[in-house]
């Protein structure tokens, strides 16, 4: 048994506790923003973040707020109190917990700072509107919408102009409700962090395509929180750096994040907060890793959009072709190269009652995967902060099955 | 005795109920005698004159209420019977005679619909209108023209014609004329709310979303004619017999909100209940006709404008209060005692906008009611009495 320990010890990720005292640092850092005299923006996940760094705003993000929420296991009663402020049970549970947070401090971390200002970019779905437009109402602040059209086909020239002129009129909001110009040379220093940042995420998650995978998604889930939230920051680039040397060395020394990895799987839609930890050991009892997602790696997508030299000008680009902004059949190629890149044998996608633009079309990639790769993929129905939707018995039954799929294939190909 | 026009008008009124029980058989039957192609729409922004201007027939899809088999391979449980029962229809083959259809965007579900259907739906070609979703900045007004620009080019390659600046014209001419007969026609309703059923009013409106444009203006027109010469008659011999006339209560006046409707019972069910809508906020009703095109400018300018200036969807954004504004200032307007949100389950943004809504109208003295319904309504007698207890709270 003491050896047994000995390697799950090893097998631990030592920088988790840099980044917990990262979070912490910067989550005090907003809510003490009133004694300091910062200003703090609210903004979404897929919402242009730079500019605020550059403006010395805090950004605070309501769907990391919401996460925690699902992973501290208060989105069923949070949701319920949503559901008796009138909001329907079917509207997404990010949504529902933190618009039952506002009014009464509630959650884990006792209420998110209040905002000065909201900032929205519909890039990743039209529920951040109505959220944002819900708690524009409620804290009476300012509210800038980044409207991005979803690139069915493509990018149109109309589209192109329409975001770029967003990027100016977004400029002079902040500088409105700052009160201060813009800084055009601190954008700069920002967009390179930013990119940088970006580029050693993609790194960190690359090294998923080793065999073992040092990372799996579920620590991506986790170690996320940096590129979304902080974004632009030196800090955000220090602690990639340690953790990409961190992966580094577990791939020299084979450690793998799944003790004895057989199948490499690749994760769909956002994650179930309240059950990563009993998913993944669910997985890893089956000796399967999630090695890669379609989730924290949209944080990187826009690389190959981005200039990095021309950070605010390439910016309009990068918000509007994000994953989620695009037709399912583009989705599909995309899913298809990451299968390729990180050699998966199989796809597991939740089907997230929350997240309409995420699940709509899941069944379309599920075809095409299928028609095109010859992977299976196993669905599960499941919502990410609402623990009421998830049945524990069923989808235990689905993974059992899916990995028994994924034995036989392998058994008919040995 | 019943006078001619009184005929005359039950007979229009008629030809609409019975176009509605059968929609696609209508446009079948009509595309084989005019030879027009017919091209599929979604939602209250789909630009219809551009459509028309291009010699077609714009004719909206709301999905006929069968059971889902087909679109349950495409879409989960969660998606509002709209868009699954769109799907259905057009994977089943009854859709079989559109030869396009038009999206533009609004919600999160229209958005995967459009990418499901590009990709699943042969013989048919699809256009997206990706229409800004705010519509109260000068870029946003400048894009809205510029993709309706783009849209009529790409549906005149489409279509293989060139729509001209006079096509368009009198295309908004004939929307302006649908537009300006259904705010009469609403507008008496309101005035008098007996004066026509709730059921013909809402078969009315959806005739002109189904029906030739041309013919359906015209009727329209002689339908609202008929209803100002009755309302006028109704006056004078309301006021001959004052004081011998033995009094029935006054239907209570009740506000409709909400998204598609596509239920007819429901007026008829509120009637027996004592109520009468007296007018709505719903995109198959007033969001669908309110404003007009301005008809000496630049069409397609003027067409992105009544977008800009209409009542607010809301998937779109113009203030923060733009629809309680709306709301609290329609049941002033109509005097109405009540407002009844009829709601699709799984349909986002109005699922969001309900509490605020509700509030304002608290705010205002007005009382409301919420039903939400997936693709039918609750059994008949939950539903009457539901009504008939919101009715007879009202004052």
């Amino acid at each position: 048994m003491a050896e047994k320990d000995e390697a799950k010890e090893k097998r631990k990720i030592k920088t988790v506790a840099k980044m917990k005292e990262i979070m912490t640092a910067y989550y005090i850092d907003a809510k003490t923003a009133v004694q300091t005299g910062k200003k703090v923006a609210w903004i979404t996940s897929g919402g242009p973040v730079e500019p605020l760094i550059a403006m010395d705003v805090i950004p605070v993000y309501p769907e990391n707020h919401g996460a925690m929420v699902g992973a501290s296991k208060m989105g069923a009663d949070l949701c319920e109190k949503a559901e008796a402020m009138g909001y329907s049970s079917d509207l997404c549970s990010y949504a529902r917990a933190d618009i039952a947070c506002a009014p009464v401090n509630g959650g884990p971390i006792g209420g998110l700072p209040r905002p000065d200002m909201l900032v929205c970019c519909n890039n990743i779905c039209g529920t951040v509107l109505k959220w944002y437009e819900v708690q524009a109402r409620f804290f009476k602040v300012p509210l800038f919408i980044l409207d991005t059209p979803v690139c069915h086909t493509g990018y149109s020239e109309e589209a192109k102009r329409y975001v770029k002129g967003q990027i100016g009129e977004y400029i002079a909001f902040l500088e409105k409700v700052c009160g201060k110009r813009f800084d055009y040379d601190r954008i700069k220093e920002v967009g390179k962090l930013s990119v940088q940042g970006q580029r050693l995420w993609q790194e960190i998650l690359d090294t998923a395509m080793n065999r073992p995978a040092p990372i799996s998604a579920f620590d991506a889930f986790f170690h996320l929180a940096l590129i979304v939230t902080l974004r632009g920051t030196g800090q955000t680039v220090d602690y990639y750096k340690m953790l990409l040397a961190e992966m580094q060395e577990r791939v020299a020394e084979g450690i793998g994040a799944v003790p004895s990895e057989k199948y490499r799987l690749l994760w769909d839609n956002l994650p179930v907060w309240y059950r990563t930890k009993w998913l993944s050991e669910k997985f890893a009892s089956h000796d399967a890793c999630l090695v890669a997602d379609t989730y924290t790696s949209a944080w990187c997508g826009a690389l190959r959009y981005v200039d990095e030299n021309d950070f605010l000008g390439s910016m309009a680009e990068c918000h509007a072709r994000i994953y989620l902004n695009i037709g399912v059949d583009e989705m599909a190629m995309q899913v298809m190269e990451m299968a390729d890149k990180y050699d998966v044998d199989g796809i597991v996608m939740h089907s997230n009652r929350s997240c309409k633009p995420y699940s709509f079309g899941q069944y379309d990639i599920q075809r095409i995967i299928r028609e095109q790769k010859g992977l299976p993929t196993l669905m599960i129905e499941a919502d990410m902060v609402d623990e009421r939707s998830f049945s524990e018995g069923q989808i235990e039954t689905r993974i059992d099955a899916f990995i028994e799929v994924l034995k036989g294939k392998n058994q008919a190909m040995g | 005795m019943i006078p001619y026009e009184e005929t005359k008008l039950m007979k229009q009124i008629e030809e609409c109920h019975q176009i509605l029980k059968d929609p696609n058989g209508y446009v079948k039957r009509f595309k084989a005698e005019s030879g027009r192609k017919v091209v599929g729409t979604f939602c209250s922004y789909a630009p219809e004159e551009i459509i028309l201007a291009a010699g077609a027939h714009p004719f909206r899809l709301f999905g006929s209420g069968e059971k889902i088999r087909l679109a349950e391979a495409h879409l989960q449980s969660y998606c509002c019977s709209l868009v699954r029962g769109a799907l259905e229809d057009v994977l089943d083959g009854r859709l079989a005679f559109l030869d396009g259809v038009v999206f533009p965007h609004t919600c999160d579900s229209i958005q995967r619909l459009s990418d499901i259907w590009r990709l699943n739906v042969p013989d048919c070609f699809h256009l997206d209108v990706v229409l800004p979703v705010k519509l109260d900045t000068d870029g946003a007004r400048q894009y809205m023209i510029d993709l309706l620009k783009r849209f009529r080019v790409e549906l005149g390659e489409k279509l293989g014609v060139r729509i001209s600046d006079d096509d368009l014209r009198d295309a908004i001419r004939i929307g302006n004329r649908i537009r300006a007969a259904l705010m009469r026609i609403y507008h008496l309703k309101g005035e008098r709310p007996e004066i026509l059923d709730g059921s013909d009013l809402y078969a009315l409106t959806r005739a002109a979303m189904i029906m030739d444009r041309t013919m359906v203006a015209s009727l329209l027109e002689e339908v609202a004619e008929e209803l100002e010469k009755k309302s006028a008659g109704q006056s004078v011999a309301g006021s001959a017999q004052k004081g011998t006339a033995i009094s029935v209560p006054a239907p209570k006046r009740i506000v409709l909100s909400g998204g598609v409707c596509n239920q007819p019972d429901i007026y008829t069910i509120i009637e027996e209940a004592g109520g009468a809508v007296v007018g709505d906020d719903l995109c198959t009703g007033s969001r669908y006709f309110s404003g007009l095109i301005d008809e000496n400018t630049d069409p397609v300018t003027a067409i992105a404008d009544r977008y800009l200036a209409r009542v607010v969807c809301p998937a779109k954004h113009r203030g923060l209060t733009d629809r309680a504004d709306h709301l609290v200032r329609l049941t002033r307007e109509k005097q109405a005692q009540g407002v009844i949100f009829f709601l699709l389950k799984f349909c986002d943004p109005h699922a969001f906008d309900y509490p605020y809504l509700n509030e304002a109208l608290d705010r205002a003295g007005v009382p409301t009611m919420l039903l939400e319904v997936e693709d039918r309504l609750p059994a008949d007698g939950q539903l009457r009495t539901r009504f008939e207890a919101f009715v007879e709270m009202i004052q």
